[in-house]
């Protein structure tokens, strides 16, 4: 299977989108070569603007820079959503500015440089800004769309995207606050989100071979949230699985949690980050470390 | 407009702000005080393109409160201006109100951007200056910012950026009336010499004696531009101007006249 990682089709895609839009312009914190804006910044060097390593102006500027027409799309690591979070919040969401994050190497699968650059928080700090859209592509195909999708919106967006190649699957529908039924299933639901649909398909068929008939469903619209398909799958199988490389407080397993709340289920747990911070690692080792390996969520859920 | 009616609307202004913050019972009449002369000389003479009956025109200049608490003297400037009437002010930082107790651009006429979070706002306006330069909008942006609110880190990667951009379409203006809340600037964390660390950043600065003189605030507005830089306009200014109990007190940052100190204020303000 074709193989691409998630950044890179965000660095491709606001190159065609820039080419469609002269309004796009690209705002980075110097790290173009990582979040893959280069692409852009080669085609349309008028229309990039590097704000040296500066990620609280960047989002301010980028908020200034959108009340004159323009979309910036802005670009730097997961992690600094924190340290331009009330840029954000009070810069582009409180007036709904027309501003779009393309926050890259998310997660523990950053890999090498260790938990102070492993966004594990990221999601939760977006999904709870009014205002915002939140899109964690699982897939290179799905983050075209994202980015498609967030220029047609009028305000902020935010992409999350992963560092490392995974696999590119055939095209689904897409649309803004949908989710996909991935894998249908009657015994147990898994919902998931981004890098973890590659996981999350390897533990369905371990969960097959082991006489277990599991949904799957993935997530891209984290806000707003798919809670009418969620409660469907959830009523219709009875035990619930939500899969995330994000901490499981305040990520794609409390959006399902508050989508289910007053349905009674019993059988609902939630894998992700356990309230910790992650370390360097080797991607591979950081999943299995913290128990995200296809055949350990399988585990999980056969002990569930 | 000339000297005199400026002045005018200046003593207006400063019963507004007196005036809104008694009937709140709250806001930041010191430092709007302060900037009373910068923001009505924006808005009656300077700015250009501004029209409250088209507060959305696309190449008027833009204005951007970076001290968003001095909200009282925006408010009472636009309201002069004719954006709105003086009824909003019993509504002022009330509920459903549109003057917020910070600006808020979703709900006030005239107003151009969000503010409140200090440092925010000029890099918000350096963001529109260079959004202008762009997309060839000849509009200028202009922003006020506090003294204490230079002590925000934020301000100065602004600063830098606006620089290395050359956003000689951007005026910050400083108001520096020497406090804050917690007391002088020197008490609570000096900020050295200003003109030359922002003229070390790369801004073409201007320093006025008395930034509460219409017209030397005036004058430094309508220096010519120095092209390739933005300009910073160091007023130095006093807490509280114009109400003589306010006048250089720390004390009056953040709290509203009462109704004995609103009488005399007002009596003192009259024409």
């Amino acid at each position: 299977m074709e193989k691409k990682a998630i950044r890179v089709a965000y660095g491709e895609a606001i190159v065609k989108l820039g080419a469609e839009n002269p309004n796009v312009v690209v705002f980075d914190a110097d790290l173009a070569a990582a979040t893959m804006t280069n692409g852009f910044k080669k085609a349309y060097p008028d229309r990039f603007i590097d704000c040296g390593i500066a990620e609280a102006n960047m989002v301010d500027m980028a908020a200034g820079a959108s009340t004159m027409g323009l979309i910036p799309f802005c670009s730097t690591f997961a992690v600094f959503a924190g340290r331009s979070y009330d840029q954000i919040r009070n810069g582009v969401c409180y007036p709904k500015l027309n501003v779009k994050f393309g926050f890259s190497h998310a997660g523990i699968t950053l890999g090498e440089d260790g938990g102070s650059h492993q966004a594990i928080e990221d999601i939760a700090l977006m999904r709870v800004l009014p205002n915002m859209t939140v899109l964690v592509p699982s897939d290179a195909t799905e983050c075209y769309k994202c980015v498609e999708a967030a220029a047609k919106i009028d305000g902020p967006v935010f992409i999350r995207t992963a560092r490392l190649p995974s696999p590119v699957y055939e095209e689904r529908p897409f649309e803004i606050g949908k989710g996909n039924v991935i894998k249908d299933g009657k015994d147990v639901v898994i919902f998931c989100c981004g890098i973890m649909l590659e996981h999350c398909l390897e533990a369905v068929e371990i969960l097959k071979e082991n006489g277990i008939d599991a949904a799957l469903v993935n997530h891209h619209s984290l806000k707003p949230f798919d809670e009418a398909l969620t409660r469907e799958y959830a009523a219709k199988c009875g035990k619930v699985f939500t899969v995330e490389e994000h901490s499981v407080i305040g990520g794609l397993g409390d959006a399902v949690a508050s989508a289910l709340c007053g349905m009674g289920l019993t059988k609902f747990q939630k894998i992700g980050i356990n309230d910790e911070f992650g370390q360097s690692g080797k991607p591979a080792h950081l999943l299995e470390e913290y128990g995200l390996t296809g055949k350990q969520i399988a585990e999980k859920i056969m002990n569930a | 407009m000339d000297i005199l009616e400026l002045k005018d609307v200046c003593r207006r202004v400063r019963r507004n702000i007196i005036t809104m913050t008694n009937k709140a019972g709250a806001g930041h009449p010191g430092g709007s005080l302060s900037a009373t002369e910068a923001m009505v000389a924006l808005y009656f003479d300077v700015m250009k393109g501004i029209d409250p009956k088209d507060d959305k025109n696309p190449t008027r200049d833009r204005f951007v409160l970076s001290k968003g608490h001095a909200a009282p003297g925006l408010y009472g400037t636009l309201c002069e201006r004719g954006y709105f009437g003086p009824e909003e002010f019993d509504k002022f930082r009330q509920l459903h109100g549109i003057l917020q107790g910070h600006p808020d651009v979703k709900k006030c006429p005239g107003v151009d951007a969000s503010t409140g979070s200090l440092g925010q706002g000029i890099s918000i306006a350096a963001g529109m200056a260079l959004g202008a330069k762009k997309t060839g909008n000849p509009c200028h942006v202009y922003t006020i910012i506090g003294d204490g609110e230079s002590q925000e880190g934020l301000v100065w990667e602004a600063s830098m950026a606006a620089a290395h951009y050359g956003l000689d379409n951007l005026t910050v203006i400083f108001d520096h009336n020497k406090m804050q809340i917690d007391g002088t600037n020197d008490e609570v964390m000096s900020l050295g010499d200003v003109g030359a660390k922002w003229r070390a950043f790369g801004y073409d600065v201007i320093e006025v004696a008395d930034g509460n003189d219409i017209e030397q605030v005036l004058a430094a507005l309508h220096a010519p531009a120095c092209p390739g830089k933005p300009r910073l306009i160091h007023l130095h200014t006093l807490k509280g101007k114009g109400v003589s109990f306010m006048e250089g007190q720390v004390g009056w940052h953040g709290k509203a006249p009462n109704a004995a100190e609103t009488e005399i204020a007002l009596k003192e303000l009259e024409a």
